[in-house]
């Protein structure tokens, strides 16, 4: 009888995953079942530069459907309850039904959770004076508002960490400085950049660089602020220890947190991630069930590029896995990102479990080398490539030039 | 990396000043750290403390300001007011385990 693995969640690591073990596996002898609620798979890099113009809503849309190789099963449905116990889950559809496997990939990802923070999904103030850039309407709304901005307090805030593409708040503000420039606006404007960080970044050398880069853009940096609640009606924010921000116009990363159908089926953590071996992918409580992607607690970034050297690691460990071989610890926390900073310039970070972001250049085969941690003009292009790659190569399942693990080669130490 | 003296205790510390095994810890050690952060620990502190530690014992690595207010059952306001400035870091230096690596 066939097998079936059934992928909870089609984006980024969803479709990866299935599509290159339609490849790889015998389709006379498996089955292979995403499901997923929503019809649109949404290029979430684009999202960053819809509130600047610079690319428009048509840009980072697709129809989910088309991105499935042949002989993937596409459902339309609500996840509603995992039982790893039973290997089955239940999704909303028809009624509420049940779907067995043999194994089962979640990749469900994370959302914003504005409702989290009191206040400031406020109706005086959301997508008036307070908005998100981490979903598709955000973004679109964000735009609308800043077409009429005439100067004030802008301020940005990270309500809480992990987040995913944790550099992306730190692109929004070196965006919206080279934009206030270009529009004449940026000596009329106070950009605040509002972190609960201990500095711009986690990692201590990353940090340090990209807070120069913070001051040397007059943009001014508040740290270790943890967010209590959004005053609507005297529009500050308020932290924990009572320190309070003013805004004009505040634009929020809201708390991120993992499906509510991990919740639901009590697997995941209190930030509702499947906790996960961080090595070999495979959740830590269940046997046969692997995780993927922003749904993990593994400690490496939230990031497309993660998901892509997750699936790259896990695909042939799945193989052996399969054939009753043990797996490998091949995963390495890899990271890579690239920072736009504005002015069509663009740094690139990589790390990984063990290694900070070093300064040096990060060699991609027949399309690099793209300069780590300086600014450089390539990168900005190489970011604005990513999003070609993103529909025609990777979410085919096809492959990037480059191996999973993190390459010394290029780096200075 | 640094010594410090802990009464008849001599302990290596790293450049931020958190001690670099945590098995070395004592409650004097504690003690020692918080009066450095100005503050005075009350049963409340040492609830968060022995939570702190034991996180770290079972998971091998240091709680977010989340997973105390979660894991503890602390709201989050009386934590900031318990350690204030930046709880998480305080209250990992003064329990002997790693700042939190923060989550990337
Ligand atoms: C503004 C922004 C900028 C970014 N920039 C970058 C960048 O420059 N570089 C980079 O590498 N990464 C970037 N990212 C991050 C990247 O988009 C994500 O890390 C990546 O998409 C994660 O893939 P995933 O498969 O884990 O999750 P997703 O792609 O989010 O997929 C999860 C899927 O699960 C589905 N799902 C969830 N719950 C349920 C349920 N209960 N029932 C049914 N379906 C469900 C969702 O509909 C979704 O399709 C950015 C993200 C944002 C928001």
């Amino acid at each position: 009888m066939a097998k079936t693995l059934l992928v909870l969640g089609g984006g980024t690591a969803g479709t990866m995953a299935a599509n290159r073990l339609a490849q790889e596996l015998d389709m006379d002898q498996w089955r292979i079942i995403v499901v997923d609620h929503s019809k649109i798979h949404y290029y979430q890099p684009g999202f960053l530069f819809i509130p600047f113009g610079i690319y428009k809503e048509r840009d980072v849309v697709k129809p989910r459907r088309t991105y499935f190789a042949p002989g993937v099963e596409f459902i339309l449905s609500e996840i509603d309850v995992i039982e790893p116990d039973k290997k089955r889950v239940r999704i909303k559809a028809d009624g509420g039904r049940y779907i067995s496997y043999d194994f089962l990939i979640i990749a469900t990802g994370t959302s914003p959770r504005p409702d989290q923070t009191p206040g400031l999904q406020d109706e005086r103030l959301w997508y008036k004076d307070a908005f998100d850039f981490y979903t598709l309407q955000g973004a679109v709304r964000l735009a609308r508002r800043l077409r009429t901005w005439e100067g004030g307090r802008l301020v940005l805030n990270i309500v809480d960490m992990p987040i995913k593409c944790p550099v992306a708040p730190l692109e929004f503000i070196f965006l919206a400085d080279w934009y206030l420039r270009e529009n004449g606006l940026r000596d009329k404007t106070e950009l605040v950049f509002v972190t609960p960080l201990p500095g711009a970044f986690t990692k201590p050398r990353a940090a340090a660089i990209l807070g120069h880069m913070l001051e040397e853009r007059g943009i001014h940096l508040v740290t270790d602020y943890y967010i209590e609640r959004v005053d609507p009606e005297r529009k500050v924010i308020v932290s924990y220890d009572e320190r309070e921000e003013p805004f004009d116009l505040l634009v929020s990363i809201p708390l991120n947190m993992g499906s509510d159908a991990i919740a639901r089926s009590g697997i995941g953590n209190e930030l509702n991630y499947v906790p996960t071996d961080p090595r070999t992918l495979r959740a830590k409580d269940f046997e046969d069930v692997f995780v993927l992607g922003d749904a993990t607690d593994v400690p490496t970034s939230k990031a497309g590029s993660v998901a892509h050297f997750m699936v790259d690691s896990f695909v042939p460990n799945f193989l052996r896995y399969i054939d009753g071989l043990e797996l490998l610890p091949t995963f390495d926390g890899h990271a890579n990102c690239y920072i736009e900073s504005g002015f069509g310039k663009g740094i690139l970070i990589d790390f990984n479990y063990d290694v900070e972001p070093l300064p040096g250049k990060f060699p991609l085969p027949g399309l690099g080398p793209f300069s780590l941690l300086q600014e450089s003009v390539i990168n900005h292009w190489g970011k604005m490539l990513f999003r070609t790659l993103y529909w025609h190569v990777l979410m085919k399942g096809r492959r990037l030039p480059m191996p999973a693990q993190m390459m010394m080669a290029g780096k200075w130490s | 990396m640094p010594v410090r003296q802990f009464g008849a205790l001599q302990l290596e510390v790293d450049n931020e000043g958190y001690l670099v095994n945590p098995k070395d810890w004592t409650p004097e050690v504690a003690e020692a750290f918080a009066k450095e952060e100005g503050i005075e620990l009350t049963d409340r502190h040492w609830e968060v403390i022995n939570f702190v530690r034991k996180y770290y014992e079972e998971r091998g690595q240091s709680p977010t300001i989340r997973q105390i207010t979660v894991g503890a059952g602390i709201p989050t306001k009386e934590l900031f007011k318990l350690f204030p400035g930046g709880p998480a870091k305080k209250v990992a230096r003064i329990a002997g385990v790693p700042k939190p690596a923060g989550c990337i």
